[in-house]
């Protein structure tokens, strides 16, 4: 009976005790979730309906095309945002996994003068506030001349600490025995970290990737300081814009909309890869 | 790994054939691994080192970002102990109550209901595990839609609306506005989104401790579920508590979004300022950067000596014994 507590297999009376005392918490985090869902589909007379409502009644997409009609108004179609945060979230995760895989793979498995220093660096670094400096990345950037170009959108996001650890403490797990096989059937580096260890590490770069995702997805600095094109500016940028300029009756519609537009893609990416991501934290002590 | 590093280091007393040999391969080791880190490594000078090493040079001068910069000494530091009275008066209280509150109380909370949640089936847990972490994942718009609408100062704020339904208030409160609430909203709303990645971190380490030790255990006669936590799930996962207070540290310090983006910044009457929010203000508001930069190393210091203390909390003692390991990672501490 005893020690068999943690991660039960079966459902027992007992767990049904815990379920209730932290039921109250999991609802409150949780109903503002259910909330931005439901906020974003009620029509104008609910968003404004007192007493206000919770849930949605007569569900519409009024306020979602209300957004684009907007948009289209304003000189700068959506689309255009939409496309700038698809290309900067994509080419920064890409570039983050890339570049995190490797450094992961050279700190976990090479041998090289600096290894520990930078293992170090890179863990001091995981308490690194990025608002705290905000105004030396600027003048970097402006020293690069990356004002108004893509890459300041992506470069400052691709380097995450965070993520490199947590890949760090995967790629340690991989057996030495198996790389020193491979080294005496004369693979390199290179064969190594391709057809070793990447497919080795997937539950850690698909958790690097969210946490890399979120942060950009979400990031509002890279717009506000180190741009001043509109047309260049991401669809966070713009849907924040629209939250805060527009405090009229049309906008908070349009303000709804865009909040479950900006979160759902963090939901869904999360709830497919939460499996590798629990996977990937079984690894995430520091000793 | 470690005692090839040594080896190579200490070479001198070895046979010279030998040293010749460790220098070679120390040296193609060397190209190898700077070679896959190289990248990371630019790339982290550039944005996160750089940045670090300018804030401490520019906190030392006086910068409005047009003129070049004038050497001031210690003057920044001194203004910032004896002579910033919004910072005396409301950004440190502030930020010292929203660290307790939010960093330690959201910590604790995390272990709770990590704890809780491992002890009870996987498909619950997935669940519960999902809830409790999506509000970590609400930044931003959907973050301010949401808890605007909530505690709109109007009738039709949802907590308004409901409190005076329940009779407890008879006309609405202004609550983003009343300098009475600002601190308390930013609070809550800090606790609600805290169940992040190091939450997942302490789910992952509770999963993964020895299931035999709780049968040794309630042999030995440990016979609650609290008792097994004290003295048995949290000395194996100290690792990813470590893990999970240096994120909380982290949390706590630099959420400065949540006033800036409920009530703008700066905060009615400071009430709900933060350090975070101060930087912001004096660096993109009043464009004093030099004085900026200074409160920003203040910061990125606090941070630094809290998770200090934490490490030393964390990892003064290893039960288990794993020496080899242990030692390695010493090191590098």
């Amino acid at each position: 009976m005893k020690g068999r507590k943690i991660n039960p297999k079966r459902f027992e009376i007992g767990q049904l005790k815990i379920i209730l005392l932290i039921l109250p918490l999991v609802i409150f985090m949780g109903m503002p979730i259910i909330f931005i869902i439901n906020h974003a589909f009620k029509p104008m007379e609910e968003l404004f309906a007192f007493p206000p409502t919770f849930f949605v009644k007569n569900a519409t997409l009024e306020n979602f095309s209300k957004l684009i009609k907007f948009s289209d108004s304003s000189g700068i179609p959506l689309s255009r945002y939409l496309f700038n945060s698809l290309v900067v979230t994509v080419i920064t995760v890409g570039l983050a996994l890339l570049l995190t895989t490797m450094s992961a793979f050279a700190l976990a498995k090479i041998k090289f003068k600096g290894r520990n220093a930078l293992t170090h660096i890179n863990q001091i670094a995981i308490m690194f506030v990025s608002t705290a400096v905000l105004i030396p990345r600027y003048l970097v950037i402006c020293k690069l001349g990356l004002i108004d170009n893509l890459l300041a959108h992506i470069l400052p996001l691709v380097a995450m600490p965070v993520a490199l650890f947590l890949v760090k403490q995967f790629v340690e797990q991989v057996p030495d025995s198996l790389l020193e096989a491979a080294y005496m059937d004369g693979a390199t580096d290179l064969d190594i970290y391709l057809k070793v260890i990447m497919p080795m590490i997937r539950p850690a770069v698909a958790t690097a990737a969210i946490l890399v995702f979120q942060q950009v997805w979400t990031n509002m600095e890279t717009s506000s300081y180190f741009f001043s094109d509109d047309s260049m500016k991401t669809l966070t940028f713009y849907m924040n814009t629209l939250v805060n300029v527009n405090n009229t009756v049309a906008g908070q519609g349009m303000a709804a909309a865009a909040s479950l537009i900006m979160f759902l893609p963090n939901l869904i990416l999360f709830i497919i890869l939460q499996n590798k991501v629990m996977n990937t934290m079984a690894n995430s002590g520091i000793k | 790994m470690e005692t090839q590093v040594n080896t190579a280091a200490g070479p001198q007393e070895t046979k010279p054939v030998r040293k010749k040999k460790n220098k070679i391969s120390r040296r193609e080791n060397n190209w190898r691994g700077w070679l896959f880190i190289g990248p990371y490594a630019i790339i982290f000078s550039i944005f996160i080192l750089i940045p670090v090493i300018l804030a401490a040079i520019l906190s030392f001068t006086n910068f409005n970002a047009i003129q070049f910069p004038k050497f001031v000494g210690f003057l920044n530091y001194i203004t910032i102990l004896t002579n910033d009275a919004e910072f005396m008066k409301y950004v440190l209280p502030n930020t010292v109550i929203y660290a307790v509150i939010v960093g330690i109380g959201g910590y604790v909370l995390s272990f709770i209901l990590a704890w809780a949640l491992c002890n009870l089936t996987k498909p619950v847990r997935t669940v519960f595990a999902l809830i409790l972490y999506s509000p970590s994942m609400t930044t931003g718009v959907a973050m301010t839609v949401l808890w605007k609408v909530i505690f709109s100062g109007d009738q039709t704020g949802l907590l308004n609306s409901w409190l005076m339904e329940l009779g407890i208030i008879t006309e609405p409160v202004l609550w983003l506005t009343d300098t009475r609430f600002l601190l308390p909203i930013v609070i809550i709303i800090g606790l609600w989104s805290s169940m992040g990645i190091g939450f997942l971190s302490m789910i992952a380490g509770i999963l993964n401790t020895d299931a035999s030790l709780y049968e040794a255990a309630s042999i030995d006669g440990i016979t609650n579920r609290f008792q097994e936590m004290i003295y048995i799930t949290i000395p194996q996962m100290k690792p990813q508590m470590l893990f999970a207070a240096v994120m909380a540290i982290v949390g706590a310090f630099q959420n400065g979004m949540i006033t800036s983006m409920l009530v703008g910044n700066p905060s009615p009457g400071y009430a709900s300022q933060l350090l975070v929010n101060h930087i912001e203000d004096y660096g993109f508001l009043r464009y004093e950067m030099g004085y900026a930069a200074a409160i920003s190393v203040v910061l990125l210091l606090i941070v630094q000596l809290f998770s200090k203390g934490a490490n030393v909390l964390l990892t003064e003692k290893d039960p288990y014994g794993k020496k080899g390991v242990d030692k390695d990672e010493g090191q590098e501490d």
